[in-house]
């Protein structure tokens, strides 16, 4: 490898560390709170960091660690993880269509890291996907996601609570904040977009009550995408 | 041990879901229509995901959420980049809750 690809890599993995710092900043407070939690429900330091590597995904692990502490019978925990993750397989399949051309160690790679946050970050951030080592600005967004998520969770149970109850409080908005700043510019390039993200909100407003926030978010996302067929125009996406 | 069952189950039906795209879009052609969808996705999972969410960040007050919100998406709409837009919403919500 010449100094030149060495360069362009180095490059992506910068852009890809700055363009996951808001999940960083979004997921070290949430992990710590999942440890304290998990603690407190009975699992052990290795248990609930083992549920960080392993499962890496926050509200089933929340819910998770509760229904563990509630002792909820195995099979239902695992059927309830199963519905509030599956709005994953269509994000999944939305991002891996679009790195269609990527070789397959790299869609499988970076599909294990996908959650709602990567998920995000990787699919308003375009230009990458045609660039040269453009995979390694994606997978630096799952790494440093993945290992800020792992970090956290392991801190959590150890520690505690080392961050002050209102600051971590204030920092739970982060991601949402950070859902509000990938989305924004979308829409000021393209004002149609408001459409489908606001139909998506409405849809997951009016549904999740009767059907839960996992298959809120599933159907709010797959009808959203669904008005986007009729209002998006081809040579502007 | 159970414990040990239950994240083992977990992580499979997480990441199963995640990894199937992977191997099928090479063997699927998809249609136009189709193509389309799947790219108005991001949008329409950014909007489902922000909000009625948005609102439970302080669970009895839900009217914080919504102001660091609109704090978020006016900083965003002046191109301000997307670490100051979080760190700004953070604020937010901290000087409402003091």
């Amino acid at each position: 490898m010449d100094l030149e690809e060495k360069q362009l890599i180095k490059m992506q993995v910068r852009d890809g560390f700055i363009a996951g710092s808001p999940i960083v900043v979004g997921y070290l407070p949430i992990a710590i709170a999942y440890g304290v939690l998990a603690k407190q429900a009975g699992m052990t330091l290795m248990e609930l960091t083992g549920m960080s590597l392993l499962v890496y995904a926050g509200a089933a692990q929340f819910m998770g660690a509760g229904m563990i502490g509630l002792g909820v019978s195995a099979l239902e925990i695992i059927i309830a993880t199963f519905v509030l993750n599956f709005r994953h397989f269509v994000m999944s399949l939305s991002f891996i269509n679009q790195i269609k051309h990527y070789a397959r160690k790299w869609k499988f790679g970076l599909s294990l890291g996908l959650t709602d946050e990567t998920f995000s970050v990787s699919s308003i951030y375009k230009k990458q996907e045609n660039q040269a080592y453009g995979y390694f600005f994606y997978g630096t967004i799952m790494l440093t996601s993945y290992l800020s998520w792992v970090l956290g969770s392991f801190l959590g149970g150890m520690l505690g609570d080392i961050i002050p109850q209102n600051l971590s409080q204030s920092m739970g908005v982060a991601l949402y904040a950070m859902f509000i700043g990938l989305l924004i510019p979308s829409i000021r390039k393209y004002k149609r977009i408001a459409v489908i993200s606001i139909a998506a909100m409405l849809i997951n407003y009016i549904v999740s009550p009767y059907i839960g926030d996992g298959w809120g978010i599933v159907v709010g996302t797959v009808l959203g995408a669904f008005i986007g067929i009729f209002v998006l125009e081809e040579e502007k996406i | 041990m159970m414990i040990w069952v239950i994240i083992i189950g977990m992580a499979l039906v997480t990441v199963i879901p995640r990894i199937i795209p992977a191997f099928i879009v090479d063997f699927i052609q998809f249609p136009d229509w189709v193509n389309k969808w799947l790219q108005a996705i991001p949008y329409a999972a950014l909007g489902a995901l922000i909000f009625p969410g948005i609102m439970t960040v302080i669970p009895d007050q839900p009217y914080i959420g919504v102001v660091a919100g609109i704090v978020a998406i006016l900083l965003a709409w002046l191109r301000i980049h997307v670490i100051f837009v979080v760190l700004s919403a953070i604020l937010t919500v901290f000087l409402l809750t003091i």
